[in-house]
């Protein structure tokens, strides 16, 4: 076989010619990274999006008020705000601006530039899909809704060109980590208006050749499903310490593609790494291989409105015949067993409930009248990726071997997998969930009554009594033990079931400078650099 | 003769007004909307989002609209890649799905006419079992296991070709998809081009010129060729447009911008505007490499001609 490939493929490569000099070490010459992207952009405005590919981009043509720093990710640095400061009880934050901060159209960036993006995407009418990142602001969840009208009640001020006000409607004492979050960024005001009105879906001003950012690069370049091109961004307040001279993203949807163009030194980093290729990656090229925690959780979703998984001493059978260290040892490499929902971050660490305990799980499933499984319903589990199968078959056989539970796998494709756990039509769902900023409500505030992403038919009124407790605490120890509380209830009555905690897989050469691991794996674009 | 093709052109149009009304309603009959994403958009947004692009009227409402705009050649706009127009993507994603076709189809008519000719001539020798051997093999062998082979060789083992992406001014980027993708339609070609000779081969004038001492070259080239390529003209036509509308598997192995991708991520997200518009564009590739396949192989053949 390997010599008929041979006798086909032999007169293509007398056709070719050699390859003098791979594209990353011609990139490493120019100075220009190039960076497996995953997936094209549904759009580069900032304020229609909610897709981590998309993230990558506007990190690159966009700055927030506070920068992500290279090492640490509870570190501030400076970013379109030079400084900021905020009232005792964390409800009153005021920042000052960049005096030098211009958009790369050389146009100072302004307060009122903030103020203008803050109100473009809360206004009802544009339907920006992420604009409840931004209801920590006094009024602004009420101005979307349209119950009010008069935005000048929205807690957002530009107190003069280089200061910008925001009252929140709660102590939030995660606010500057928050705004490194890209729906927290501005919008050029001057550009946007010049392409259309504030409330216009989809203008021409976020296009190539209209798209004007205030982050240290800008757009020079786009082919749908090809490449986009970024180069230094002159205007750029802190230009003088942009170690790179341009990214190239390339939208690579087929992850073994990616790794292909990795080894054949196409890339300097791959956006991931399938699992199948971990152990072949550690063996033949372990200089690249980079296994680092993220801050998500996978889990299997309950639809608790079925019966028996509306009996909270099932969910916890389930949960307890799990065997998440195995799981994770062989199926899910690099990831880490979930002891809780939240993976630990910075100061917040929840209490390690989850255990493997077969034999009180079938205590627990007798009690609520499935001795050894007997008279239990056939759910079945959904799921949507190729890879999520291995995991979901080896949860079927340990339900079965332990519980004597049967549990049937189903998939479907991605939109339908979807809207089914949307519509409640679903038993069980295998899932996951990526936090978008560092503090435990990201992964808690889901799980209450009615919020689009709970999809479970479960809610609890002391939970939910316990999180708006929490968040009028202004004392950051109090409001995280608060918030453990809560995780506590969610973990005793588990609409979910935790499986293991997300690692990011993927391959860097090793000649990229200033690239650390961070658990929201936002790597700030100006500390890369390429060694030769 | 030129009012049977204007008859085809006239059927085709019916064709292509089919093929938009079956692919409308499919699309609208997917569970997926094209606003479905992961982290759920709260419903009084979703509302707008749908109000804004008129998904909230009813479904003929959208549709009678739909086919206004299409009467103006005008595809719409994208509902995945929100705010761009449907024909500036086929103006991006076409030239590349078309030059790779087309040195694809190159590639397979200059391995495949050449082989199926010596197979014809070496009748059941080693060089014919060879030839035919090697044809089986292309057919049998599947694009997902070829490219990532070829990928994995060229690219990442000896680093001679690149592994994914596309360059149009650059043949190192269009080998091996080109070479993966024409592998099939060069099998097809060989054995079809193999039957054709043979017939002629067999017929009364051959034997003559034989009897007169032509040559055997010039027997084969100026006397068989064009009769035995009756079968393979027949097949380039329809063969192209399927290349062209099927290198999906191809795309996604190399990475290659081309139409496969957004056809599939269209399906993907019900975004209607972009599957009616490649798949007008598909069908109305389909209708003429039929057309065109009719008028080669009218030339080709004279009985073609008198019949019609």
């Amino acid at each position: 076989m390997r010599r008929l490939l041979l006798c086909l493929t032999l007169p293509l490569s007398i056709l070719t010619s050699c390859q003098k000099e791979t594209e990353v070490a011609r990139a490493n010459r120019e100075g220009i990274f190039l960076m497996g992207n995953s997936a094209e952009p549904k759009s580069l405005d900032h304020q229609m999006v909610t897709g981590v590919p998309e993230s990558k981009l506007v990190g690159a043509l966009f700055e927030g008020l506070v920068g992500d720093d290279a090492v640490g990710d509870d570190v501030m640095q400076p970013g379109a705000a030079a400084s900021w400061s905020s009232n005792e009880d964390l409800t009153e934050w005021t920042f000052k601006l960049q005096p030098e901060g211009r958009w790369s159209d050389g146009e100072p960036v302004t307060a009122n530039d903030f103020v203008f993006s803050y109100r473009r995407m809360l206004t009802p009418d544009l339907a920006a899909p992420y604009a409840e990142m931004l209801y920590f602001i006094e009024n602004a969840e009420e101005f979307n809704k349209e119950q009010i009208t008069d935005f000048s009640k929205v807690g957002v001020k530009a107190l003069d060109d280089l200061t910008l006000f925001i009252k929140l409607k709660e102590p939030v004492p995660f606010l500057p980590s928050l705004t490194r979050h890209y729906t927290w960024f501005p919008v050029p005001k001057h550009v946007v208006l010049q392409h259309g009105d504030i409330a216009d879906r989809f203008t021409d001003w976020s296009e190539l050749g209209h798209i004007v950012g205030n982050g240290p690069f800008k757009l020079i370049k786009w082919r749908f499903h090809d490449v986009i091109e970024v180069d230094q961004n002159p205007y750029y307040w802190d230009a003088a310490n942009v170690g790179l001279n341009g990214i190239r993203f390339f939208p690579i949807e087929n992850p073994y593609t990616e790794a292909r163009a990795f080894l054949a030194g196409q890339l300097h980093t791959t956006y991931t790494l399938p699992t199948d290729l971990i152990r072949t990656v550690k063996e033949d090229y372990p200089e690249y291989l980079r296994q680092e925690p993220y801050v998500g959780t996978t889990f299997v979703r309950l639809n608790t409105t079925r019966p028996a998984l509306d009996d909270a001493r099932v969910r916890q059978a389930l949960s307890l015949a799990i065997n998440r260290p195995l799981l994770c040892e062989f199926i899910m490499e690099g990831y880490a067993p979930a002891k809780s929902l939240t993976p630990k971050m910075g100061s917040y660490e929840p209490n390690p409930v989850l255990e493997f305990n077969p034999e009180k799980a079938r205590k627990l499933l007798a009690e609520a009248g499935y001795p050894e499984g007997a008279g239990f319903p056939r759910y079945s589990m959904l799921i949507s990726r190729p890879s999520a199968r291995a995991s979901a078959e080896a949860l079927q056989a340990m339900w079965k071997e332990h519980l004597g539970i049967l549990v049937d796998i189903q998939n479907k494709d991605w939109g339908s997998y979807i809207s089914a756990q949307q519509s409640l039509d679903f038993d069980m769902a295998s899932a996951g969930w990526i936090g978008d900023y560092l503090d435990p409500t990201t992964f808690l505030n889901m799980w209450t009554e009615g919020n689009g992403n709970n999809n479970t038919g479960w809610h609890d009124a002391e939970f939910e009594r316990i999180l708006d407790e929490a968040a009028q605490k202004a004392e950051p120890q109090d409001r995280l033990d608060m918030l453990k509380q809560a995780e506590d209830i969610l973990m005793k009555e588990q609409p979910l079931l935790p499986v293991s905690w997300y690692s990011r897989n993927y391959l860097l050469q090793p000649n990229v400078k200033g690239w650390h691991p961070l658990l929201l794996d936002n790597h700030p674009w100006k500390a890369l650099s390429l060694e030769p | 003769m030129f009012r049977y093709f204007l008859n085809r052109l006239g059927q085709g149009v019916i064709v292509l007004l089919v093929l938009f009304t079956i692919t409308f309603f499919l699309v609208h009959a997917l569970p997926a909307g094209p606003f479905q994403t992961e982290k759920a958009i709260p419903e009084h947004i979703k509302e707008r989002m749908e109000a804004y692009y008129g998904l909230d009227k009813p479904l003929g409402v959208q549709y009678v609209k739909r086919l206004g705009t299409l009467g103006t050649a005008d595809l719409g706009a994208s509902l995945r890649l929100e705010g761009r127009d449907v024909s500036e993507i086929i103006s991006q994603a076409f030239p590349v799905s078309l030059q790779l076709g087309l040195v694809a189809m190159g590639l397979a008519i200059c391995i495949g006419i050449p082989l199926g000719v010596v197979a014809a001539w070496k009748k059941n020798t080693i060089l014919d079992y060879s030839a035919m051997a090697l044809a089986m093999i292309g057919i049998c062998i599947p694009a997902f296991v070829i490219g990532p082979v070829l990928a994995d060789r060229f690219g990442q083992q000896w680093q001679a070709l690149p592994a994914m992406g596309w360059s149009p001014l650059s043949p190192s980027y269009w080998l091996l998809p080109a070479f993966t993708l024409g592998l099939v339609s060069a099998a097809y070609l060989s054995r079809l081009t193999r039957a054709g000779m043979l017939e002629t081969l067999n017929q009364d004038f051959v034997r003559t010129a034989r009897a007169k001492g032509v040559p055997e070259g010039q027997i084969l080239v100026r006397h068989c060729l064009r009769g035995g390529l009756i079968p393979a003209v027949a097949y380039i036509g329809p063969a192209f447009a399927g290349i062209i509308s099927g290198s999906l598997v191809i795309e996604s192995v190399f990475a290659i911008p081309g139409l496969g991708t957004h056809f599939v991520k269209a399906i993907e997200f019900g975004d209607e505007p972009v599957l009616t518009g490649i798949g007008l564009l598909f069908g109305i590739l389909i209708i003429l490499a039929n057309i065109g396949t009719d008028i080669l192989g009218a030339w080709l053949n004279p009985r073609l001609r008198s019949s019609r």
